[in-house]
């Protein structure tokens, strides 16, 4: 109390704002630090980039050559992995999110699905590369040459044929089991961000649907999904856009930087109408993608291969911001129509 | 009429279908569960006769002070790796969290709603920026651009073309836009009458933010933090990229070094073959890996729960 009798009002407040402007001006300093590491960032890639991003460098396949490298390879393999990601993960990431914000009870079982769910979105993307490697490139040594069924029973299978298209067992480093890793992946994100989605929806649109008679499922299926469907969108699009950049599980799994055609050979429209039995043939074969050309670009020690990583980032942001671009558009479009 | 429902092909739909959801809910379960699996089975039980902890005592993988996987002598010490993942989780800490939450408290205290607009974007897509990319900025801009004229030309120490700082930094902007989101959420979910009360006592802004809101807001701070430092010690292609391929127990952060993750990369880019105790030892070392980043998130949530105060 004898503190605040000596000094007047006044000054408290005075030696109080220049502390206040200090740390104003503090965190202000740091938020904009963020802008500008992102600036240069972007800037420096399309500094290094300059004069090997051009069309050659999209559609050639990797070479020993510098000027003749391009990131075509990883463009389709990464078009194909992310194509049967979103196959995978989209019904079963959305059908889990409907079953634990409609149906599920509040008992073991789920409240286990939910803290697992959290710890999953945690584990480190390194070590679903692992789990990929033995459950689906290798698939425990089960089959093959010197695999444990050759040594039981003496059955060496290595190569399964259905109308022509090849499988090989274990899979190998083929596109299906980088699909299936990368699913594994973006699972815990995609039903997180469909729950938050489906928790948007209100519940008297429910109400209402019941009341008039329908059953639950035809609610869910008539009623909540359709309003729920641009925040689930947005969630699935930012973690596919995750998982085209994901580098470390694919490296895990085996992924080759080098592979000189494309999944079962469709490199071009007129290709496809040639031999459509190559979409059949594609799952099964090996590919790159784009990241793992970066890595294997960035890591050489010669100056032009240096240019060449920042080429194919180049393109990888490209391929993201117009990914994110959609989000936000959807994102934007559904906050206007949309008022409950 | 009774009021029970009827038993049609309708209900047995419904039945169905909510099973089925079930099943997809249910295999983030069995996720968890192969994933377990498939670490115990290389690195302890051995499906295949041989596991990495029957052939390496679990001592000597945790006191053992050389990993050389692959030239003999073969050591597994694995040491090394987990103080080039603590080098790199360190820096990045000391980087990313003040500035993360710096850049909270003005978010969600300061700026005017016209500036979040402008900024929030900015953190957003530094967040979606492929980790990769961190690597690659970290080799090609930060070391010859800030760390070797600041430590090799002014100071005169030796500097790599890889080493841990490069990856220390690059994983420290990485984890900002984490830590300041988590953190502007706690610091948003601090009521406005606690902020007025600190007004109406005579404290000034800086008071109110550093003794009323910080303190309020503290279990989602920390778990936060938390969070962030359990993503650091799970990166793996910045540090792969930026700080190299040398297992090295080292005081000096601008050696080459090896991570946990890194190590993972290398050992799973193809030399090591199935069944060997080089292969199982990346199942060892991803086991670590997932045990220590298991129990942050564990405790940041711990924190989160038995910390949180209630507002109404």
């Amino acid at each position: 109390m004898s503190k605040l009798d000596h000094s007047s009002p006044s000054d408290l407040f005075q030696s109080g704002k220049k502390e206040t402007r200090l740390f104003a001006y503090l965190c202000a300093a740091a938020t904009w630090s963020s802008a500008a590491i992102l600036v240069i960032l972007l800037s420096a890639v399309a500094f290094k980039s300059w004069g090997w991003f051009d069309w050659q460098f999209l559609t050639s396949y990797d070479s020993r050559r510098p000027e003749k490298a391009g990131v075509f390879a990883g463009l389709i393999g990464t078009f194909w992995m992310i194509s049967f990601t979103i196959l995978f993960s989209v019904p079963i990431g959305v059908g889990a999110a409907i079953y634990l914000e409609e149906y599920a009870k509040d008992n073991w079982l789920s409240r286990l699905i939910r803290v697992n769910l959290s710890n999953l979105a945690g584990v480190p993307s390194i070590v679903y590369g692992i789990l990929g490697v033995t459950l689906f490139v290798r698939m425990f040594g089960v089959f093959g040459e010197g695999g444990h069924l050759d040594s039981f029973i003496g059955w060496k299978v290595e190569e399964l044929n259905f109308w022509g298209i090849s499988i090989s067992l274990p899979l190998g480093e083929v596109v299906l089991a980088g699909a299936m890793t990368m699913t594994l992946l973006v699972l815990p994100v995609i039903i997180i961000a469909s729950q938050e989605a489906l928790r948007g929806v209100p519940p008297s649109i429910r109400h209402a649907s019941l009341a008039l008679g329908a059953s639950k499922w035809q609610t869910i299926r008539h009623q909540v999904l359709p309003a729920a469907i641009p925040g689930i969108m947005t969630g699935v699009i930012l973690s596919i856009s995750r998982a085209i950049g994901e580098t470390a599980p694919l490296i895990c799994l085996g992924i080759a930087a080098y592979v000189p055609f494309a999944p079962g050979g469709i490199d071009s429209p007129s290709a496809l109408i040639e031999h459509p039995e190559g979409m059949l043939q594609a799952p099964f074969d090996y590919f790159t993608v784009i990241p793992i050309q970066i890595y294997n670009w960035a890591l050489d020690h010669r100056e032009a291969y240096k240019g060449l990583a920042a080429a194919g980032i180049a393109v990888l942001l490209l391929m993201l911001l117009f990914l994110n671009g959609i989000a936000i558009t959807i994102r934007n479009y559904s906050n206007r129509h949309i008022r409950w | 009429m009774s009021l029970e429902r009827p038993r049609t092909v309708e209900a047995l739909k419904e039945r169905l279908i909510e099973f089925s959801l079930f099943l997809c809910a249910f295999a983030s379960v069995l996720t968890t569960v192969a994933i377990i699996f498939v670490l115990f089975s290389e690195a302890v039980f051995g499906l295949s006769g041989t596991a990495f902890f029957k052939e390496v005592s679990v001592t000597e993988f945790f006191t053992g002070k050389r990993w050389s996987p692959i030239l003999k002598p073969q050591e597994f010490g694995v040491l090394p790796l987990i103080v080039g993942t603590l080098w790199v989780t360190g820096i990045a800490a000391v980087i990313g969290l003040p500035i993360g939450v710096l850049t909270a408290v003005y978010l969600s205290e300061y700026a005017q709603p016209r500036v979040r607009r402008i900024v929030k974007p900015f953190l957003e897509l530094l967040a979606g920026i492929p980790t990769i990319v961190y690597g690659y900025f970290g080799l090609a801009i930060v070391t010859p651009y800030v760390i070797q004229p600041l430590f090799k030309d002014l100071l005169g120490f030796k500097v790599g073309t890889f080493n841990a700082l490069a990856g220390g930094v690059v994983v420290g902007i990485m984890i900002i836009p984490m830590v300041s989101s988590l953190t502007e959420d706690a610091l948003r979910a601090v009521p406005r009458s606690l902020r007025e009360a600190g007004y109406a006592l005579g404290s000034t802004k800086f008071d109110v933010v550093v003794r009323i809101v910080l303190p309020a807001a503290f279990s989602g701070v920390v778990s936060a933090f938390l969070l962030a430092i359990s993503r650091a010690v799970g990166e793996t292609m910045a540090v792969a990229i930026a700080c190299g391929s040398m297992p090295n127990l080292t005081a000096n952060p601008l050696e080459q070094i090896q991570t946990m993750t890194a190590y993972i990369v290398q050992a799973s880019g193809g030399e090591a073959p199935p069944g060997t105790i080089e292969y199982q030892s990346i199942y060892a070392v991803g086991l670590t890996l997932f045990v220590m980043t298991l129990i942050l998130n564990i405790v940041s949530q711990w924190v989160m729960l038995r910390f949180r105060e209630v507002y109404q």
